[in-house]
């Protein structure tokens, strides 16, 4: 493996707090997932992927942006992996990186309606920006 | 009784009503909410990664606020409740996080997640009861079929929010059989409404609450109940053809109060 991919897999490993070596590919994750349709890679194939240091494919993918954090993944996953936090992980090695926000506060008037609560932003933000 | 209260941004301005009632019921059952001075927005979503630190500061503040007075940390919104109980317990359980988030408070004491926090839910359940919270119904919501829509934030991840059964809750079937209305019981009620991907897609949103909303209807609900904004939006914005009603507005018309809260 390369270095650099290496260490991205260890901070990704690091800040997670995420051992992928638990996971016995049952699919639980994905199966049980809101967003599997919109998603190109799915929970349990982001455990997998960074274990194996095959983590370029993620770094670009809009799964990044359609997990809902809803921690299904999380809760129902019989050996504790917590795949969510895995994908915020990478998710971060995304957005982190300078000039690679998915989404701006410039951004923000044309998805607004008039009832949108003031949460759904500062949430967004949160998520897709640093 | 009095209680730190951290009412978030969303119920200072899209979700007045919310924090209207609950202030108001509040009253009712004998409990105080004192607001914490210059709260800051929780931010919303708590952010899992370890080395995240400043972003959780607000939250960090709020309950070491609610610490140095002795009381409990009271939210009704079920995203700033996720947040304040996953950073504190971090600020338990993640030394490293803890001292790295103390080296920027600067307190006379370490802040170590010692706070208790509250759900209002949780308040009614484990501090007041829901039988004191029937007695005091004078207005009961009879022939009613409510459902409970729970989404994800109240329940997840369980190991931290340990509110109730993550897949079998009972905590606001329990509160709507309090108040006098039949409590329906929905596959949906703890699956997520599509949250702040309303922004990044609304389509995927748009999917995941109409889900809800009918299997909510497919059992002869007449209303969905909610503690989040969020979920309320999403159902709404959605098509829900239901009302979409908070819970504290449902107990402030139970106890015969709603009018003075739209005073
Ligand atoms: S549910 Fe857990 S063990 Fe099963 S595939 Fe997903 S991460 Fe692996
Ligand atoms: S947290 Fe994200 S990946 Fe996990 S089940 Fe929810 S939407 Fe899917």
């Amino acid at each position: 493996m390369r270095k650099e991919i290496e260490n991205l897999q260890n901070e990704i490993i690091r800040i997670s707090g995420v051992n992928p070596r638990k996971c016995m590919r049952c699919g639980k994750c994905s199966g049980t997932c809101p967003a599997y349709d919109e998603m190109e890679y799915h929970p349990h194939q982001f455990v997998s992927m960074v274990e194996s240091g095959d983590i370029e494919p993620l770094l670009n993918s809009k799964s990044l942006y359609q997990c809902l954090t809803c921690f299904a993944c999380v809760d129902r996953c019989p050996r504790g992996v917590e795949p969510a936090k895995l994908i915020e992980a990478v998710r971060l090695a995304a957005v982190r990186k300078q000039g690679q926000n998915h989404m701006t506060a410039n951004d923000i008037p044309e998805k607004l309606d008039e009832d949108i609560p003031q949460q759904a932003l500062v949430s967004a933000l949160r998520k897709y920006s640093k | 009784m009095k209680v730190s209260y951290f009412p978030g941004c969303t119920l200072k301005t899209k979700a007045k009503d919310l924090d209207a009632y609950a202030r108001k019921c509040a009253e009712i059952l004998g409990i105080t909410l004192e607001e914490i001075e210059n709260w800051q927005c929780c931010g919303g979503v708590f952010t899992t990664a370890r080395d995240e630190i400043a972003t959780k500061l607000s939250s960090v503040r709020a309950l070491n606020d609610a610490k140095e007075k002795n009381q409990a940390l009271v939210s009704v919104c079920s995203a700033c409740h996720n947040v304040l109980k996953q950073t504190n317990y971090a600020m338990q359980t993640d030394e490293e996080f803890a001292s790295r988030a103390n080296n920027y408070m600067q307190l006379d004491e370490a802040y170590l997640g010692e706070t208790q926090v509250l759900h209002y839910l949780e308040l009614l359940r484990d501090v007041v009861g829901f039988d004191k919270v029937a007695e005091k119904v004078v207005n009961p919501l009879k022939g009613k079929k409510i459902a409970a829509y729970y989404g994800c934030l109240l329940l997840r991840p369980n190991s931290v929010m340990k509110m109730d059964d993550p897949e079998n809750p009972t905590i606001i079937e329990d509160l709507i059989r309090a108040l006098g209305a039949e409590a329906v019981i929905y596959p949906y009620r703890n699956e997520c409404c599509g949250g702040y991907v309303a922004l990044e897609n609304p389509d995927s949103a748009k999917e995941k609450s109409l889900k809800v909303t009918n299997s909510a209807k497919n059992a002869e609900a007449d209303i969905i109940l909610t503690a989040c904004p969020l979920c309320k939006y999403n159902l709404e914005k959605n098509g829900a053809d239901i009302p979409v009603v908070y819970f504290t507005e449902l107990m402030a018309e139970a106890f015969g109060i709603k009018e003075d809260c739209n005073a």
